[in-house]
């Protein structure tokens, strides 16, 4: 059995002091029992021979300080896995949520995880088809990327993450692929939306939900993408799954690390974020990838609202050093009516150089996408200068750039919301729009191409 | 051992009691695990540690055992070629032994102990050796011949050295020096923290050329110098550095890969292999070591990696080598040096970085240099440094750039707009600039060709000059410049275009040789200066933008190096002009 201690000290915010402790370890597994005898849990934080501090998930309400039992138990938090796991829903803390069952493990795994052998990384190349422009087009996704949504509040970035868990697909394969989802902190509107959308495309049953809604504990949402990652890694490269992962909303995750931060009085650094955001968060994305030699891969798909649209905001800023690109909502795209309201300019993907091109979407794809962004670029350049001295202001060729921004508004980034484009319909889209200029101006296509494409009628 | 025990667990912050006679930075093991940690402070007997592996079910009561050594590297032959994890381990015999995932307490040494390595001596019996003196030569790679040298503070006569092949391990000579007879060993162990000696530092006087265009034209580093990207993230702070550790000229390439993407070390692991040294080649991975410790391994083992490479760095560049030496990204490392901090409940100073930040980089940058070093035959060699930055939001009053600034003396600022127009390398021409353009004029005017700092510099006028007019045509609009301005800005866009901006995916562009972007550049000054001579001339500016040569400028950066092509472009460029004028001359005449 384990020892009780009735020792607690402190209760301060959602961490718990308790006195005279032996043999606890850092970073161990902690039950608390209320005098009710009701189970709360939770992790060590900080140890030394006289004290431990506890952070407890699901909140401090209803501890006292005289009667509470604290039960250490010698493990990490950990995740009962098995195939079984396909198709079920969990709540933040791993408990099902869907009156099924509880899992039988197969296996035990901590859910912090261990950083994954930068040796053993293979490099993402496979090209993901999601079926829209602006993404497939200018910021391709391929597997084992690490790829955010920036988004703000009232932007429909659930729409496009669904679109994108909907449609897509590696081209000409058909492979086991699962959907890991986990949810920190959102409405059960928001959460239900998703649930909807799976179960209506059948995606419910290769999917594995984590939620943790707006009004459960705040600090459970610590452990619950851990435990969607966890879940991941195990159907990656336990069960040769492609599994993509969505985890909504790191914004109200970065909040819960605060409230720890700040109840334990650390030096804040930017906005009273830790100044450990960074290699927290870090822990959590690096988990997305491909392992040489391994079947499955993690794609990991977090989104985030930016508080006042304002990516500089340190959950931004981080999360942007950390994944490899992003892709941007603009409200002012969102205003003209059109959708996936996606601003492309400041949307990036890094590891698209090895995904398209000859043998996985077309050779000219690369040049393409260049131009476009060059062109949009200018193009948005003219818009601003109109708005200063008149349309009528504009050199002839400014007046065909303005024009050009507009189409590319209009008819590449536009789309329905169940309107799945091939990435070669994409292309054609884009040559299309980049016949409205002049071919002197395409400095960034290539010439051969330029012969090939530039010219060809559709 | 001396045993020390653990009173406190926080994370990478270890506190241990009983530690009296510990030394300051000495590396302890902790716990059953022996997990790998080094003493950042001490009072009375507690020894406060900072973790390099994760600290998950180490608790007090625990011991902690005490080395009596610092954390230091081991430098001999098998360097070469290795991915090393902050603190020196092999990551790849890691993988073959541990799985694909990096577990903890893993103790393996950094230099293959079983490997045999050819030694050639070049000193002889009898012969008086002092410190930093070769005695013999290991080919590492066909690339790089590994010069063994006396370890600093020995000295003596040789009274033996060996031919053959050995282990890192076996003595490969013996010198009697006043005290004793020591053996030398193809490998010697270095304290991280701790500069390794030069007899003298030089001022850097030679480009250290880099293939990129932006860079080697306008914002030429040294050899022995230092510079900085900063930039907010998704500007390409990522691709300049590969592209240094790609192209640059030096002769090896330490690339720091500090709390950044495991994918973009996994890029650099799988195409170092394939891609050849344009000056050699071989595949550049024959002249390159990679530390790796990305963003989800330990924070404090982070911080160490830095200096890790550091040392490699300085080790091949007492050889005599050219070293480069890439750190992905100093901010990172600035980071860990906070949490460390903030752990250790010190007084921060400016956005929490703790006070001694500035100090800590003006010393890291100091390790670069161009130095005669030590050893009888006064060779030189060269260690640059080349930091990036990743400033919260891109803001360059981050504490963390301040301090780099103070002390490099090339900076290339990238910037977001550029990167959103994805104009690449995205370096903004205005803000960027060189301490090194004067030091290494001569060079390249002699080297290269005698007008090329000229060039430059109307070059960098031109686009000064853009900005400006660029700022009146915003206000009133370009039909009020006049006409010599708008052939201005559209030369200065020629410059940006089809000179600066440079796509590092595409097999030609990526690399431009000196000579070649001279020729370049040549060609688009003549076609502004013709530009300008034919305006004189009454010729309107319309028809001169017209021309067709200016797409074949602007197709320039494909053309192979060969000088044939470019300069096939500049003759054309004349002929454009001749037949300009020609027409406007039968224009004239009709009239």
């Amino acid at each position: 059995m384990y020892k009780e201690y009735l020792t607690v000290s402190n209760i301060v915010g959602p961490l718990v002091i308790v006195e005279k402790i032996r043999d606890v370890k850092f970073g161990e597994l902690v039950e608390i029992e209320t005098a009710e005898g009701i189970l709360r849990r939770g992790t060590v934080l900080d140890v030394s021979t006289e004290r431990a501090i506890v952070q407890v998930f699901e909140g401090t309400m209803g501890l006292d300080v005289d009667k509470s039992k604290v039960r250490f138990l010698g493990r990490s938090q950990q995740l009962g896995v098995s195939e079984e796991i396909i198709g079920r829903i969990f709540d933040g803390s791993g408990m099902p949520k869907d009156h099924g069952p509880q899992i039988i493990a197969e296996k035990m795994i901590d859910i912090t995880g261990s950083p994954i052998n930068p040796d053993a990384r293979d490099y993402p190349s496979e090209f993901i088809q999601t079926g829209i422009s602006s993404i497939d087009g200018m910021n391709p996704l391929v597997r084992g990327q690490k790829l955010p949504l920036f988004s703000g509040s009232g932007l429909p970035h659930a729409r496009v993450a669904a679109q994108i868990a909907r449609q897509a697909a590696v081209l000409g394969k058909k492979e086991k692929f699962a959907v890991v989802f986990g949810a920190m902190g959102i409405t059960f509107e928001e959460a239900n939306f998703f649930i909807e959308d799976f179960r209506n495309t059948g995606a419910l049953e290769r999917a594995v939900l984590f939620l943790n809604l707006a009004n459960e504990p705040p600090i459970e949402r610590i452990a619950t993408p851990r435990l969607a990652l966890t879940c991941a890694e195990y159907l990656a490269f336990e069960q040769d799954m492609h599994v993509l992962v969505i985890l909504v909303d790191m914004t109200f995750y970065a909040e819960a690390l605060r409230e720890i931060s700040a109840a334990r009085k650390e030096i804040p650094g930017r906005r009273g974020y830790p100044g450990y955001l960074y290699t927290d968060l870090a822990s959590m994305y690096e988990r997305a990838g491909r392992i040489k030699e391994k079947k499955g891969s993690i794609t990991l798909i977090p989104i985030l609202t930016m508080p006042e649209d304002d990516k500089t905001h340190p959950i931004a800023d981080l999360t942007g050093y950390i994944t490899e690109g992003q892709i941007m909502l603009s409200r002012e795209i969102h205003r003209k009516g059109i959708y996936p309201p996606i601003d492309v300019l400041p949307s990036l993907s890094r590891l698209k150089d090895k995904g398209i091109g000859e043998g996985k979407t077309r050779e000219d794809h690369a040049d393409v996408l260049n131009q476009l962004f060059a062109c949009y670029a200018r193009g948005k350049e003219a818009r601003e200068l109109a708005l200063i001295l008149g349309e009528a202001a504009l050199s002839d060729l400014d007046k065909l750039y303005l024009k050009f921004a507009d189409l590319f508004e209009d008819e590449f980034v536009r789309q329905g919301e169940f309107e799945s484009r091939s990435i070669l319909d994409t292309v054609d889209l884009g040559w299309k729009l980049l016949r409205t200029i002049p071919r002197a101006e395409l400095k960034r296509i290539r010439p051969e191409y330029l012969e090939k494409y530039y010219t060809e009628k559709l | 051992m001396k045993q020390g025990k653990i009173i406190r667990v926080a994370g990478p912050l270890v506190v241990a009691s009983e530690c009296l006679g510990a030394k300051m930075y000495d590396m302890v093991k902790i716990g059953e695990l022996g997990l790998i940690g080094e003493i950042i402070e001490l009072r009375e007997d507690m020894a406060f540690i900072q973790v390099y592996e994760d600290t998950t079910g180490i608790g007090p009561e625990e011991p902690v055992f005490l080395t009596g050594k610092p954390l230091s590297v081991e430098l001999g032959p098998g360097l070469m070629s290795s991915i090393y994890d902050g603190i020196q381990r092999p990551l790849d015999i890691i993988r073959s032994k541990e799985g694909d995932f990096v577990t903890r307490g893993i103790e393996l040494p950094p230099l293959d102990r079983e490997k045999k390595w050819g030694f050639n001596p070049t000193a002889k019996k009898g012969q008086d050796v002092a410190e930093g003196d070769i005695i013999g030569e290991v080919e590492e790679t066909p690339l790089i011949k590994h010069k063994i040298m006396v370890p600093e503070g020995s000295a003596g006569k040789i009274v033996e050295i060996k031919k053959g092949k050995f282990l890192v391990e076996e003595a490969v000579a013996r010198i009697e020096t006043q005290k004793e007879v020591k053996e030398l060993k193809m490998f010697q162990t270095w304290s991280i923290r701790k500069n390794r000696g030069v007899y003298e530092r030089l001022m850097p006087d030679e480009p250290l050329t880099t293939g990129q265009r932006v860079l080697d034209t306008l914002f030429p580093l040294a050899k022995g110098g230092t510079g900085c990207v900063p930039g907010p993230f998704g500007s390409g702070k990522t691709v300049v550095q590969h592209q240094l550790a790609k192209w640059s000229d030096a002769q090896i390439i330490v690339f720091v890969a500090c709390g950044e993407r495991g994918n973009e070390v996994a890029d650099l692991l799988l195409s170092f292999p394939e891609l050849e040294d344009p000056h050699t080649g071989r595949p550049l991975m024959e002249r390159t070591v990679i530390i790796a410790n990305t963003s989800n391994m330990p924070v404090a083992a982070r911080e160490a990696s830095i200096y890790t490479g550091m040392t490699i760095a300085e080790y091949f560049r007492d050889m005599g080598y050219s070293v480069a030496l890439m750190a992905d990204s100093s901010s990172r490392w600035a980071e860990a040096l906070r949490e460390i901090s903030g752990r250790m409940e010190e007084m921060p100073g400016e956005e929490g970085y703790p006070a001694y930040l500035a100090s800590r980089i003006a010393a890291f940058y100091e390790r670069a240099g161009k130095v005669v070093c030590l050893g009888s035959d006064k060779r030189l060699g060269a260690l640059s440094v080349m930091g990036a930055v990743s400033p919260p939001g891109g803001d360059l009053s981050d504490p963390v750039v301040q301090a780099t600034l103070k002390v490099v003396k090339v900076f290339w600022a990238l910037d977001d707009r550029l990167a959103n127009m994805r104009h690449f390398p995205a370096i903004n021409w205005l803000l960027s600039y060189s301490l090194y353009v004067e030091n290494i004029k001569d060079y390249l005017n002699s080297q290269v060709a005698e007008e090329f700092t000229d060039l430059r510099q109307e070059a960098m006028q031109l686009l000064e000059e853009e900005s400006e007019l660029q700022e009146i045509a915003r206000l009133v609009g370009v039909e009020s410049l006049s006409a010599r301005e708008r052939l201005v800005l559209e030369s200065a866009r020629s410059i940006r275009e089809d000179f600066l901006h440079q796509n590092a995916f595409h097999p030609q562009d990526t690399y431009t040789s000196l000579r070649k972007q001279y020729l370049m550049l040549r060609t688009i000054l003549h076609f502004f200066h013709s530009g300008i001579s034919a305006l004189e001339e009454g010729e309107v500016l319309d028809e001169i933008l017209a021309l067709e040569v200016r797409e074949k400028i602007s197709k320039m950066k494909f053309l192979p190096e060969e000088d044939a092509g470019i300069h096939e472009v500049y003759i054309k460029v004349d002929d454009a002009f001749k037949k300009l004028l020609q027409k406007k001359g039968i224009r004239e005449e009709n009239v």
